[in-house]
Order: structure tokens, then C-alpha cells, then sequence
């Protein structure tokens, strides 16, 4: 008889509401009338979302010293639980988004089961422990994307989305799965801190075999971070998928992959960190440059923030370059932010499309300020949080990310940093041009149906994204904190 | 009670403009309460004028107060006033109070985003003169911009797009590299606070934050963003940015560039000195060539803010106090001079000199105001700018007399633009557009300009007042005014 490992269930509770909720959810699709199905669906989901949040906001409370549970594959701390908040958050922002979005009904059950299932990928991906559970929760939050992706039937972007996020998301995964093979062929070992023990004691830190394991690790995450050279599917993907699912991709897929790389490389790889940090560097340069430069030319709205999103992959990955407390810090800190308006961009995208029916624009984005105050005022605040300007968490993160690479003593980083701002600011303020600043003669677009739909969840879901959002600059201290004690699981 | 004056001074406008924007009002009411507000305002600041230790000694400046924004860098809320950024912050509130009411007598679309905007920039402005920590500065002086950005784009005239552009991207550039000089600074001394940073001699922290105050100020050369953005604000956002926002740039100058980098201020003297000379002449050249009113205004200013930085760098007693003195009174001189103008473009519906003139034919109060303010502008002995220059010229002669004669030289062009203009607004009748028909400045705009006017009338008898008293309490400043004496 093979002796079952003791399962820590606390452990894994975040994910387990997420996949209960997905669970519930889709029973509901068969049992509940018609009528319903999008209203149970839907709550299940937020339900889930909202027990995970509470779940890993309680890990958080009691998982005061790092541990690793059920047989070392799933690190118990607090860097997993703050990642499985930031993700919960952004899954209930998400339903909040999708929910008045006008799709079939037929659909809207499996919608809301992939979107919860898609997020306990998410969580336990954090928390992974080995390359075992990194690879397989890589896989079970993406095969969730994948299918989101290509969720509207009835529309060829979508499908195509779907399709070339597949092809391109399973080459990224193959890339990792096999850095994780030359890896465990160089160490034999499959647990991050057992690789780093092994590295040490074998004296491997020249050995081929690891370094190209390291830097194929290395790039099967830059494909799920979207930082560059791995990018090239993010704009088509962004642009193609349903809003809804690029608000939830954007925000809590980055934040994962790019938690995990933090969490990978500083825990398994302490040894080659001469080699690491320099490539993550390099990789920071490229995204800035390709995703800033990139999007100065689009018009599509989704586009813009796809590369936006790239150079942000570039900002974050700058703290984790610095390898030190600071970045550590900087960027868990981002990423509250980040997500909030990344969600909340893509949101108010969104509203504007079933407003409208027809994608978005930097052109017909026109008036959009002051017809609806609060979408105008709440878009202001994510692209002033996205340029790293004051009253937002933007601009505290960019000063953390900055003061990390500086404090490594990394100047030339922190300058190209901030040029890579300052061109940011181009389309960033002409997403605000557009919605204000067009004479009013311009402003004649005739949506596609009467007048605006009032969608409370949706309004409410920007609101919420920017209180965070501006709330981040005003509270700094506790969030911080926050992210200090999750950075302190790791031995940075 | 002391201990919150400079809160309340930064905070009062902010939560106006919150109302403003928050609370629903009819349109008529957001100007009157926007104007109650700046008002009240300018209220609070005489009160604490009545309160302000003119003589206190050491480095704490008045109504000092700190609370902790994030522990683990070192980064407070800690603001406080100096004499000198006093000084600057009334400057700040009376020319904001005439701007909004300004606007309000004009009429203004979409009221209530506009006033809550111009209040927010107010709060903003005081907030840069008030902060004490280097990212409190930083975020004040980049929450100036995004008020700017709006008043002028959207407000803006029909080539706002071009100029707002240019202006955010000369600005930004300047203030990201200044970004990147706070965070070595800050994380080189272990604190972002103003008060406990030790000074450092690194050249480079110098240069970023000292190219983010010239493109603010600006000086020559990176002066492009400034015709621009005059010329399309709306007059009384105008007002605001040459008035007050440049005094931003006289103020980091002071208070980080001279108090915490003495030495690479000392190394980079002459190449300053050299450029504020030549921005100097060259503005009052363009001032003297400009084809409309408001250019001709722009230009003065860049000339202006070059003198005043001479000022500063002759980093003396004289000097210093007739950088400040003249940084009050370009303020008002340039407020006043672009309410004028708003006053004359409405009435004219030209800002063209070509196209202006014999306005002062049964206009007695126009042709009464707008003299009186340019004899000020144009330093005629006697005047507060007089003074001003006076004391700028007489700090910067230990220098080499060079300096001193390119000053001079500058007064006298003064005289040539600011003459040029009243003639060509008042008397010149070749080709004037104006007709009889066209009234004299009304009771309201009267009650708004001749109060500036009055102030400046005041700061010429009494110059003292702000030349005098300024230097005692103004941090780590006297201790190396006294090494150049």
C-alpha cells in the first residue's frame, strides 16, 4: 500500500473555493431554469472568488513562517497567499465585468466555470513548491484561458484569439516543461530549495545542463508574462478575446507568471543570480522598449493596453531583476496597482463596446468623458496610474521599482526606466484626449442602441478599481507591509 | 491650531474642488462657490501671515508638521513654510482668487469640472512650496500638470492640442529625470526628508533636479513648450502658469538645487549664469518682436525667470532677496498682464498688435490699469521691480560686472516691449479693429485687477517687506549666504 501524503486542506483552501464555485456553477447550468442561469452562475462565481479572497486573506493571517505542505510540492506563505488575494480580487472585478456582457445563454454557465476554474489554476500556481506542481498548475489556469479565449462563438477575432493563444501558449509551455527536465537532469531534484541545495553542494553553478534549464524556464514564464521577446501573441490575443477575459488575463495571468518567476529564481536558482538578474534585465529593456515604442501607433483601444501591458511585464520585471528586499517588495506592491487598472481600462473598454458594438478606438473613444463621468474620471486614473503619475499606486510602484534597481546600483536601469516612461506618456494621455479633448463636432457617433446600458455591476467594478487604484498612493504604509511580509518568504 | 495652517492652506482648495466636482450644483453656483473658496483661501493665508515667525532661527519652518506615508524609505507628509516659500504660497492663493474670478465674470463651459480643476491646481501649487520631503515635492509638482493638461486642452484655444503636447512632454522630460534624481538622492541619504537630507555634491542629482526647474521655468533653452501654451490657455489659466506654476522652478532652485547641492551649484554657476543671461536678452528680444499681446507677455516672462535666476545663483543676500522680491512681483505683473489681455482679446476679439490700438480714446480705466501695471513691469525707479532688479544686479556685480551689464541691458529692452505694447494697445490708431462700441473695463474686472495692482502699488512703497524677511527663517540658506558675503 503506498502511504498517502497528509494533505494540509488550509492550505489549499483558496483554490478549493474557486473550484467548488466553478463546480456549482456549472451543476447550475443544467438545473436551474433558463431564466436564471446567468444570475446563479454568476454569483456561484463571485462567490468563489470572494471565499478565495477571504481564504487566502485568512493563509495570509496564519502562515506567519513559510512552509512547505503535501510532501513539499505546495509552499504555504505568505508571498502565495497575497498572489492568491491579488488573483481572487481580480476573478471578482472580472465576473463583475462580464456579467451584463451580451452573451448566449447557452454558453454563460461553462463561462463562469472556467473563469472560477481559471483562477484556483491561478492560486495554486503561486503557491507551487516543485516544478511538478508549477507546470501543472501553468497548465490548468491556461487550458481554462485558452478556451475563454475563444469563448465567442459567433466571432472570428475570438476564435482566432483562442487559437493562436493555444498554439503559442503550448510552445511556451513546452519550452518550460522541458527547463524543468534539464533542470531535474542536472540537480535531480524537483523541489525549488532542494535545487538550490543541490546546486550548492555540487558546486553546479557552470554546469550546461542547468543554464540552458534556467534560461528555458526563464523564457516559458516571459511567454506567460508577455515580456519581451515572448510577447508577439499578447496584441492579437488581447485584442481578439472577449474584454472580460483580457480585463482578467491582463491583470491576475501577469501577476502570477511574474510572482512565479520571482519565486523560482530567487529560491531555486540563489546561485546563478550573476546570470539571472542580467537576463531579467535585458528582458525588462527589450519589453519596455518593443511595448512602449509599439503602442504609440495604435488606435485600437484593446491593442494600447496589450502593449501596454508588455512594457508593464518590463517594469515589473526590473524588480525582480534587483533581486533584492526592495524589489521583492516593489513589485508585489505594483502589482495591486497594476491590476487595478489594468481591470479597470479594460472595463471601461468594454462598456464602450456594447455601447457602441464595434471595437474600440482611440477615435470613437471620443466624448466617452463626458457623457459618462464616472468611466471618463475612473479611465483618467488607471491611464495616470499606468504613466506613473501622482494620486495613483502607479506612480508609488514605478518609485519602488526605480529605488530597487537603484539600490542594486543599477543606474542605468533606472534611466531607461524612466525613458521608457516618458514615451509611455504619449498614448497614454491620447487615450485621455480622446475622451475629452475632441471638438464637439466630433462627437457625433451614434451608439448602437439608445442610449447608454446602465450597468450597475460594471460601473461598480471601475469604482472599486479606483478607489484601489487611487487608494494605493494614500495608503502606501499598509500595503506595503503587506508586501514586505509576503517578500519576506523568500530568501531575497 | 499653528500646527495645521499649512494643511489647511494646501487641503482647503482640494476639498473645494471635491465638492465642486462631487456635489451637484447649478452652473452658476460652482463659479461663486469655487470663487468663496479661493476667497476664504486667501483669508487663511493672511491669518497665517499674521502667525508666521518671521525670525525664527534653525532649520524648522513655520507651522511644521509631519506624519509618516511610508516608514521603510524614510517618506513623510511633512510640510512647512520657510519665509521664502511664504511668500510664494500668498502669491499663489491671491493670483488664483483673481484667476477663478476671473473666470467665473468670463463664463466658462462645463463649470463645474473647470473650477474644481483650477481650485485643484491651487491646492496642488501651494503644495509644491509647502512640502518638506523630496516625494511630497515630487508628487505636488506633477499634480500641478494634470490640471494644466486639462485647463488648456480642453479649455484651450484652437491650437490647444499642440500646445499641451509640448508642454507635457518638455515638462515630463524635465520631471522624470528629476524622478530618477529624488530616488538617488533620497536613497543615498536614508531619508526623503528636506529637512534631515545632509547636502551631497554629486553632480548629476544636481543636474536632474536642475533641468526639471529650467524646463518649468523656463530658461533658455528649453523654453519651446512656453509661447505655445501661453498663447492657448485661456488668460486666466495663463495667469496661474506664468504667475505661479513657474515660481515652482524659483523654488526647487532654492530650496534643494542651492541648500542641498552647494557645490555643484557653485560647478555649474557660469554655464547657468551664461544661459539665464542669453535666455535674458533673447526673450526680451522676441517680447519686443512678438506680433500679439499675449506673446509679447510670454517672452517677458522667460526673460523674467532668467533674471530671477540670476538672482539665485549670485547666491548672496542681495541677490537672493531680489529673487524672491522679483518672483512675487513678476507674479502679479504677469497675472495682471494676462487678465488685461483676456479683457482686451474679448473686446477686440484680436490679440494682434497690428490690429489693436486707440483703446485708450474713452477708456479711461483700461488705459489707467494697464499703464500703471507695464511702468511696473518695466522697472521704472521706484517700482517694486525696480527693487527687485536692484537687488538682483547688485548680487550678481561680486560676480563680474559682465553679469551685471547683460542685467541692465535688459531693463532697458523692458522698457522697449512694455512701451511698444501700451502704445500699440492704447494710442496707435493705424488699423484698429476696435471701434467706439467697444466698453471700458467693467466694475467686475476692475474689482478683480486693481487689487493685484494695489499689491504691487503696496510692494513698491514698502519692498522691505518681503526683501527683508525672508532670509532668517529660511532652513540651511543662511548659513551659506554667509559664506559668500
Amino acid at each position: 500500500m503506498i502511504d498517502a501524503p497528509s494533505v494540509d486542506w488550509f492550505a489549499l483552501s483558496p483554490e478549493l473555493a474557486m473550484l467548488a464555485a466553478a463546480g456549482v456553477a456549472l451543476l447550475g447550468a443544467v438545473i436551474v431554469p433558463r431564466d436564471w442561469i446567468r444570475a446563479f452562475a454568476a454569483t456561484a462565481c463571485a462567490l468563489g472568488f470572494a471565499g478565495g479572497l477571504v481564504a487566502a486573506a485568512i493563509l495570509f493571517w496564519k502562515s506567519g513562517t513559510p512552509s512547505l505542505e503535501v510532501s513539499d510540492a505546495i509552499s504555504r506563505d505568505r508571498l502565495a497567499a497575497l498572489a492568491q488575494m491579488i488573483v481572487a480580487g481580480s476573478g471578482l472585478l472580472a465576473v463583475g465585468i462580464s456579467y451584463s456582457s451580451r452573451r448566449r445563454v447557452e454558453h454563460v454557465g461553462e463561462y463562469y466555470a472556467l473563469l472560477a476554474t481559471c483562477g484556483g489554476g491561478m492560486a495554486f500556481l503561486v503557491s507551487a513548491g516543485n516544478l511538478m506542481t508549477l507546470f501543472l498548475g501553468l497548465e490548468w489556469f491556461s487550458i481554462c484561458l485558452y478556451v475563454l479565449c475563444a469563448m465567442d462563438l459567433d466571432s472570428v477575432p475570438s476564435l482566432e484569439a483562442g487559437l493562436k493563444y493555444l498554439i503559442v501558449g503550448s510552445f511556451g509551455s513546452g519550452v518550460l516543461l522541458f527547463g524543468s527536465a534539464l533542470v531535474y537532469g542536472a540537480t535531480g531534484e524537483l523541489g525549488f530549495a532542494a535545487i538550490a541545495d543541490a546546486t550548492r553542494s555540487a558546486g553546479l553553478d557552470d554546469d550546461p545542463l542547468l543554464l540552458v534549464g534556467l534560461a528555458m524556464l526563464i523564457a516559458g514564464l516571459g511567454f506567460k508574462a508577455s515580456a519581451a521577446p515572448f510577447h508577439q501573441w499578447t496584441p492579437d490575443v488581447y485584442e481578439g478575446a472577449p474584454t472580460p477575459v483580457t480585463a482578467f488575463m491582463s491583470a491576475a495571468t501577469k501577476a502570477v507568471a511574474l510572482v512565479l518567476t520571482l519565486r523560482v529564481l530567487t529560491v531555486a536558482f540563489p546561485e546563478l543570480d550573476e546570470l539571472w538578474t542580467v537576463a531579467l534585465a535585458v528582458l525588462a529593456c527589450a519589453s519596455l522598449a518593443i511595448g512602449n515604442l509599439a503602442a504609440l501607433v495604435q488606435r485600437r483601444v484593446k491593442r494600447l493596453l496589450a502593449y501596454s501591458s508588455i512594457s508593464h511585464a518590463g517594469f515589473m520585471l526590473i524588480a525582480i531583476a534587483a533581486a533584492n528586499e526592495l524589489g521583492g517588495k516593489a513589485l508585489l506592491y505594483y502589482l495591486i496597482p497594476y491590476c487595478a487598472a489594468s481591470l479597470g481600462a479594460f472595463a471601461v473598454v468594454a462598456a464602450r463596446e456594447r455601447e457602441l458594438n464595434a471595437p474600440v478606438t482611440l477615435d470613437n473613444l471620443a466624448g466617452l468623458g463626458w457623457e459618462r463621468p464616472l468611466l471618463g474620471v475612473a479611465m483618467w486614473s488607471f491611464m495616470l496610474s499606468f504613466a506613473g503619475f501622482p494620486l495613483t499606486g502607479g506612480f508609488v510602484g514605478k518609485f519602488y521599482v526605480f529605488a530597487a534597481a537603484y539600490e542594486r546600483g543599477w543606474s542605468w536601469l533606472v534611466i531607461f526606466g524612466v525613458a521608457a516612461t516618458f514615451v509611455s506618456l504619449y498614448y497614454y494621455l491620447a487615450v485621455i484626449r480622446a475622451m475629452y479633448m475632441r471638438p464637439a463636432s466630433e462627437l457625433t457617433l451614434a451608439p448602437a442602441g439608445a442610449s447608454p446600458p446602465r450597468e450597475i455591476l460594471l460601473s461598480a467594478s471601475v469604482f472599486v478599481a479606483m478607489v484601489v487604484n487611487v487608494g494605493a498612493f494614500f495608503a502606501v504604509q499598509p500595503l506595503i507591509d503587506l508586501a514586505k511580509d509576503a517578500a519576506q518568504s523568500l530568501p531575497l | 491650531m499653528t500646527g495645521w495652517l499649512a494643511t489647511l492652506l494646501i487641503f482647503l482648495p482640494v476639498a473645494g474642488a471635491l465638492v465642486v466636482w462631487l456635489v451637484p450644483m447649478p452652473r452658476g453656483a460652482a463659479g461663486s462657490f469655487a470663487l468663496l473658496v479661493a476667497l476664504v483661501e486667501v483669508g487663511f493665508w493672511i491669518n497665517a501671515l499674521i502667525r508666521f515667525d518671521f525670525e525664527r532661527q534653525g532649520a524648522t519652518p513655520n507651522f511644521d508638521q509631519q506624519h509618516t506615508w511610508f516608514s521603510d524609505l524614510n517618506v513623510s507628509y511633512h510640510v512647512g513654510f520657510y519665509a521664502f516659500s511664504f511668500w510664494l504660497a500668498g502669491l499663489t492663493v491671491i493670483v488664483a482668487a483673481a484667476s477663478i474670478a476671473y473666470a467665473f465674470w468670463a463664463g466658462r463651459e462645463r463649470p463645474r469640472a473647470y473650477f474644481g480643476l483650477m481650485l485643484f491646481l491651487t491646492g496642488a501649487t501651494v503644495g509644491v512650496f509647502a512640502s518638506q520631503d523630496m516625494l511630497l515635492f515630487y508628487a505636488f509638482f506633477e499634480a500641478m500638470l494634470i490640471p494644466l493638461y486639462v485647463l488648456i486642452g480642453v479649455w484651450g484655444g484652437p491650437g490647444r492640442m499642440g500646445a499641451t503636447i509640448k508642454f507635457v512632454i518638455y515638462t515630463m522630460a524635465g520631471s522624470l529625470l528629476m524622478l530618477a534624481a529624488v530616488i538617488a538622492y533620497g536613497l543615498s541619504q536614508d531619508t526623503f526628508d528636506l529637512i534631515d537630507a545632509s547636502q551631497s555634491s554629486s553632480g548629476w542629482i544636481f543636474l536632474g533636479f536642475a533641468v526639471a526647474f529650467a524646463v518649468k521655468a523656463p530658461i533658455f533653452p528649453l523654453h519651446g513648450w512656453l509661447p505655445d501654451a501661453y498663447r492657448e490657455s485661456p488668460p486666466e489659466v495663463a495667469a496661474m502658469l506664468s504667475g505661479v506654476v513657474s515660481k515652482a522652478a524659483v523654488y526647487g532652485f532654492f530650496r534643494i538645487c542651492l541648500a542641498k547641492f552647494p557645490e555643484p551649484f557653485d560647478d555649474y554657476r557660469t554655464l547657468i549664469l551664461t544661459l539665464a543671461s542669453v535666455g535674458l536678452v533673447y526673450g526680451s528680444v522676441l517680447a519686443f518682436r512678438a506680433q500679439d499681446l499675449r506673446g509679447v507677455i510670454a517672452y517677458s516672462s522667460l526673460a523674467q525667470m532668467a533674471l530671477i535666476t540670476i538672482g539665485l545663483f549670485a547666491e548672496n543676500l542681495a541677490g537672493l532677496s531680489g529673487a524672491v522680491l522679483q518672483a512675487v512681483n513678476h507674479g502679479l505683473v504677469s497675472a495682471t498682464l494676462f487678465l488685461l489681455a483676456g479683457a482686451i482679446e474679448r473686446r477686440a476679439a484680436t490679440g494682434d498688435l497690428d490690429r489693436l490700438g486707440g483703446l485708450a480714446r474713452g477708456r479711461p480705466a483700461l488705459a489707467t490699469v494697464l499703464i500703471a501695471t507695464g511702468v511696473i513691469a518695466l522697472a521704472v525707479p521706484g517700482s517694486s521691480a525696480f527693487a527687485g532688479e536692484f537687488l538682483i544686479l547688485a548680487g550678481i556685480f561680486p560676480w563680474g560686472w559682465g553679469w551685471a551689464v547683460v542685467g541692465a541691458l535688459a531693463i532697458v529692452l523692458a522698457a522697449m516691449y512694455m512701451l511698444r505694447v501700451i502704445s500699440a494697445v492704447l494710442h496707435d490708431r493705424r488699423a484698429t479693429t476696435a471701434d467706439e462700441s467697444v466698453l471700458d473695463l467693467r466694475p467686475a474686472e476692475l474689482a478683480i485687477v486693481v487689487p493685484l495692482l494695489a499689491l504691487l502699488l503696496a510692494l513698491s512703497a514698502w519692498p522691505a517687506a518681503i526683501s527683508d524677511h525672508m532670509v532668517e527663517n529660511s532652513g540651511d540658506i543662511p548659513a551659506l549666504v554667509e559664506l559668500n558675503e
